[in-house]
């Protein structure tokens, strides 16, 4: 059988990642293909690994074992370094800056990288993104502990959007959210996805957000991918670990003590 | 035969123990020759060293000033009493400006700072690796060697030396003050034999030590927060390793650096 259009390599590829602490072993053996311009949502329960999965692949955690690709080509520093020239991470506990301005810390990639703007730019791009998501002008000039925490996450969220990246890492964006807002941060990330064409990679336990934005989802458990397909067959999955996920049911193959 | 096991029990110990220690040392210096070749190569951080400087300088001149004052006016009292021995009383300009410069003002002001500085920035940085905002600044694209360590490392290298010297003269001014209220020195004479013995040598070879110094205090601070351990409990353990670390690495450099001064 030929192909006479190849697939263009994925844009993030894992293959057979390992990753032990000690004798906690993380990651067994994650194999894992986002495409350019696809919305990956990762579930599974708290502590599995989704959170480790990600800073592997950005080389901020090195992995025992296995391969990270990117663009087709083994992860190096240099490729790395042009993947985060174009990249914006959102982390689980929001990572902001406590000793500068709210402003300061979504405008930072445009204050300190490679691509300096004037204050007055950054600053007035920075307020657009805070509007982006929710949040007033007046939040821009206060410190990040004045802020409570579902606002803290909605200016990480700012920061990681702020220099409109082509790669995108949300882990649980709408975590601490009221559904209100959890609805706008799902609207806005589907939209970076479509409009800008982002590609995303997104560590969510919340079902409402991985059918909003979500082209691909995947599920990890007990370090491996135990399921992954297309949105559309979430529901009709006889995976019993997957339909005990999504349904949020106490009994089935996945132990609630872990 | 119980002998010979808790014998190789004891031995594997200390190698344990020696291996730990070699580790550590060559993770140390990695980190420190790291951290020192980014102060040459850019992109550069000027706010950010300014901020470093104004914190690690500026903020710790009433420390380094009142150590100075309280131990030059101690000094002057102490070489008296030990001067009236042999009749010697009028040495004590001259030994308490020597003893200040090359010797207490940089050792004394380093230990004080580094109480300050090497706690401070330990716990700064270790609370930005708890909270994930030294991965933050990886992602976006900035070397957290750069921009958090090497600042410090200049900062506190270049800042040292001028609070050692701002500590010298208040130093041998807390000298003044004693030998001319409590010891019946006539002030010009107290000067004047100051200047007389006190030899261009003596100063920079305190400045050289206080340089030294605040590399150690900055090196040890950035050093323990960037490897904290996670929680509370790791910043805590960072704060603590990096005073006593720096404390103890500023008294053997400083023993160090004086035999190589001395026999020059
Ligand atoms: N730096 C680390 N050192 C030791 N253990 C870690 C580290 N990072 C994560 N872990 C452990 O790895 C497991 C998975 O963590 P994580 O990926 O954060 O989970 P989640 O899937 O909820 O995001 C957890 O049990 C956590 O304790
Ligand atoms: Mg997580």
């Amino acid at each position: 059988m030929t192909d006479a259009n190849p697939p263009a390599p994925s844009r993030i590829a894992l293959k057979g990642v390992r990753k032990s602490f000690g004798p906690k072993h993380v990651l067994r053996g994650v194999d894992l293909d986002v495409a350019k311009g696809e919305s990956m949502v990762i579930i599974g329960g708290s502590g599995t690994g989704k959170s480790v999965t990600l800073k592997c692949v950005l080389g901020i955690i090195e992995p025992d074992a296995g391969e990270i690709l990117i663009n087709g080509a083994r992860a190096t520093a240099r490729n790395r370094e042009a993947l985060l020239s174009r990249f914006g991470m959102l982390f689980q506990g929001g990572a902001l800056f406590d000793s500068m301005l709210v402003w300061e810390n979504v405008a930072f990639r445009m204050r300190h990288g490679a691509h300096r703007r004037p204050r007055a730019e950054a600053r007035e791009i920075a307020i657009e993104k805070l509007r982006r998501v929710g949040l007033t002008p007046e939040t821009a000039d206060l410190f990040p502990a004045e802020l409570s925490g579902g606002m803290q996450k909605r200016v990480g969220l700012a920061r990681a959007i702020a220099t409109d990246p082509e790669i995108i890492f949300f882990d649980e964006p709408t975590t601490g959210l009221d559904p209100i807002m959890a609805g706008v941060i799902n609207e806005l990330i589907r939209e970076l996805v479509t409009e800008i064409g982002a590609t995303a990679m997104t560590i969510t336990h919340d079902m409402t957000s991985v059918r909003a934005i979500a082209d691909r989802v995947a599920m990890i458990h007990e370090g491996e991918i135990r399921w992954q397909g297309a949105v559309g067959e979430l529901d009709a999955t006889e995976d019993p670990y997957v339909s005990q996920f999504i349904h949020g049911r106490a009994e089935g193959p996945i132990a609630a003590i872990r | 035969m119980i002998v010979l096991t808790s014998v190789a029990a004891f031995l594997a110990a200390i190698g344990a123990t020696a291996l730990g220690l070699c580790r550590a040392t060559g993770a140390l210096t990695l980190f420190a020759l790291s951290g020192a070749s980014h102060i040459f190569r850019p992109p550069w951080y000027p706010a950010e060293f300014a901020r470093q400087f104004l914190r690690i300088g500026y903020f710790s001149l009433p420390v380094v000033g009142m150590t100075a004052l309280f131990t030059g006016g101690a000094l002057a009292l102490q070489i008296y009493s030990g001067g009236a021995r042999f009749n010697a009383e009028s040495v004590v300009p001259s030994i308490v400006a020597i003893g200040m410069v090359r010797e207490l003002g940089p050792v004394l002001g380093g230990l004080m700072v580094a109480g300050r500085v090497s706690a401070s920035v330990a716990a700064e940085l270790g609370t930005m690796r708890v909270t994930e905002q030294i991965d933050a600044l990886t992602t976006l694209s900035t070397n957290p060697m750069k921009y958090l360590v090497a600042p410090r490392l200049l900062a506190a290298t270049i800042a040292m030396p001028i609070l050692a010297f701002v500590g010298d003269v208040i130093g041998i001014m807390g000298g003044f003050l004693v030998g001319v209220t409590r010891l019946n020195f006539a002030p010009s004479a107290y000067i004047r034999n100051t200047e007389q013995y006190l030899t261009g040598d003596d100063i920079v070879s305190g400045l050289i030590k206080a340089a030294a110094f605040g590399f150690i205090i900055a090196l040890m601070g950035c050093y323990q927060g960037y490897n904290s351990g996670r929680g509370a409990q790791g910043v805590g353990a960072a704060t603590t390793n990096a005073v006593v670390s720096a404390s103890i690495l500023i008294l053997a450099a400083n023993y160090i650096l004086t035999e190589a001064l001395f026999s020059s």
